[in-house]
């Protein structure tokens, strides 16, 4: 291979001045995690609520949450990305639509927030619903019968158990976000892909760029992991699941 | 305190339950048995409302069941429920099981459900294991914390769902023993069993059902002596010689 490796690439000056390759990546670095916790927030409040939906006694809500999911997991978040960006805004009513499109602030980041957040929630969602439907169906009863309204039985008996059950696929779920958020940079984020190809065009050190970038990703989404993981174990209930590690 | 008329409930085109009708007084202890798929079940689960009926009437102290403007939650919490699966909740100490409720929908402060689940564990014999979680107890433990979690509302009666169906033969003695206690402190009592035993001894009548009728509603003496269809004398016979 005939490459001229320079790993000091990244404290040199970007060809414009200013500023070095470093602080391009840990803006990137910054943006990527923004737009991914956002997202993720959003994707778990969204996610337990429609999950929690779709299991519900009455058919036209629990039909409801199925659309829900069923519109953001049946379209590549590539796309979705640009139907939230360039489609959705002209379809807002008139005075909204030119405030989206010209005074709203951080336009890109809320918009792949928002998007990236709408796509998860629909994963989160099938997972909280299968939870909810791997519970004992008297667990819902008992509920009931001590006076709990439908709601608080959710929030009190249900939702508490389901997620428990559901902290290993909702840790994939995690991490696919910080892995997903690199999709933002279609639409002009600044996030940690959007950097890195700048920083590969500007000082032609591809290799350099995309190892160190591969290297920031995978902390991300491992520290995402061991989260979950600290979580799962300070949520476990004695005497409910037999330790596994 | 209980009235049931002509109760009809199918299941699609599959009747469960076919125009049952009995009572029960307050004070009064009924046992219900029958063959497994006779509606037993399905029946006491009617009374407080977590299985829906299409035809007949429920009502629980002069409130019926199936009128929609009943504010179901309010009448539940007055109907204590024992489930043949215990259905604790398991990601709560015993503790946190019986003072939930009280809490939530009773709506009384931390210091009075504490001290009433306290009383009630003590009163069942397991006030050492409050701060246990239910997967840490024995299955007759589990059953007789959910007899204490319903009895800590305070209910005006109580329903059992076949309590000691699951149950270990060795646990069935002290879940039925709590049970004969409450009986005779006078709690009005729904019981689906099939211990014959605990019948004879606390049951004021015995409703036998059969294919969803309520065959025989007899009281619990005349019952065992001289039960009067062939299918309850079948039943009996099967469940009492061996």
């Amino acid at each position: 291979m005939n490459y001229h490796w320079n790993w000091g690439i990244f404290g040199e000056q970007v060809k414009g001045g200013g500023e070095t390759y470093l602080d391009w990546l840990i803006t990137g670095l910054g943006w990527t995690l923004a737009v991914s916790l956002t997202a993720w927030v959003l994707a778990l409040v969204i996610g337990i609520a429609v999950g929690a939906l779709r299991t519900a006694p009455s058919r036209p809500i629990a039909l409801l949450g199925t659309a829900w999911v069923e519109l953001f997991r049946n379209v590549p978040l590539l796309v979705q990305m640009f139907l939230w960006f360039f489609v959705v805004p002209e379809f807002l009513p008139r005075e909204w639509s030119l405030w989206v499109k010209q005074d709203m602030p951080a336009k890109e980041f809320v918009t792949a927030a928002l998007c990236l957040g709408f796509f998860t929630s629909a994963r989160v969602a099938e997972q909280v619903r299968a939870g909810v439907g791997s519970l004992p169906r008297g667990q819902r009863d008992a509920a009931l019968a001590l006076g709990f309204t439908l709601p608080q039985a959710y929030r009190h008996i249900l939702l508490p158990q389901a997620l428990r059950i559901v902290i290993p696929p909702l840790t994939s779920e995690f991490m696919n976000v910080f892995k997903n958020s690199s999709i933002a940079f279609a639409i002009g984020v600044m996030e940690l892909t959007f950097q890195a190809r700048q920083m590969q065009e500007d000082s032609e050190q591809g290799i350099e760029t995309y190892l160190a970038v591969t290297l920031l990703y995978f902390i991300c989404a491992f520290t995402a992991n061991r989260g979950m993981a600290w979580i799962e174990a300070r949520t476990r209930v004695p005497g409910l699941i037999a330790r596994t590690s | 305190m209980i009235e049931i008329r002509n109760l009809a409930k199918a299941y699609g085109a599959t009747p469960v339950l076919k125009g049952c009708s009995t009572s029960v007084a307050k004070g009064e202890v009924v046992v219900v048995c029958g063959p497994s798929g006779s509606g037993k079940s399905t029946l006491i689960k009617c009374v407080n409302g977590l299985e829906a009926f299409q035809g007949g009437s429920v009502s629980v102290d002069g409130i019926s069941v199936g009128d929609p403007k009943t504010d179901l939650p309010r009448l539940r919490a007055r109907v204590g429920m024992v489930f043949q699966h215990f259905e604790l909740f398991p990601h709560m100490s015993v503790r946190q099981n019986l003072a939930l409720a009280q809490l939530k929908v009773l709506g009384r402060d931390a210091a009075e459900a504490d001290a009433r689940a306290t009383k009630l564990l003590e009163r069942v014999g397991l006030a050492a294991h409050a701060d246990k979680f239910p997967g840490q107890l024995s299955g007759g433990q589990q059953q007789r914390v959910a007899i204490a979690r319903a009895l800590a509302m305070d209910p005006i009666c109580m329903l059992f769902d076949e309590p000691t169906s699951a149950l270990d033969p060795e646990m069935i003695g002290e879940v039925l023993d709590v049970m004969v206690e409450l009986a005779h402190e006078g709690m009005t009592m729904m019981v689906v069993t099939h211990e014959m035993g605990f019948a004879r001894k606390v049951a004021h009548r015995v409703i036998f059902m059969d294919q969803g009728e309520i065959v025989e509603d007899a009281p619990a003496a005349q019952f065992f002596e001289a039960p009067a269809s062939e299918r309850a004398k079948t039943f009996l016979a099967r469940i009492l010689h061996h």
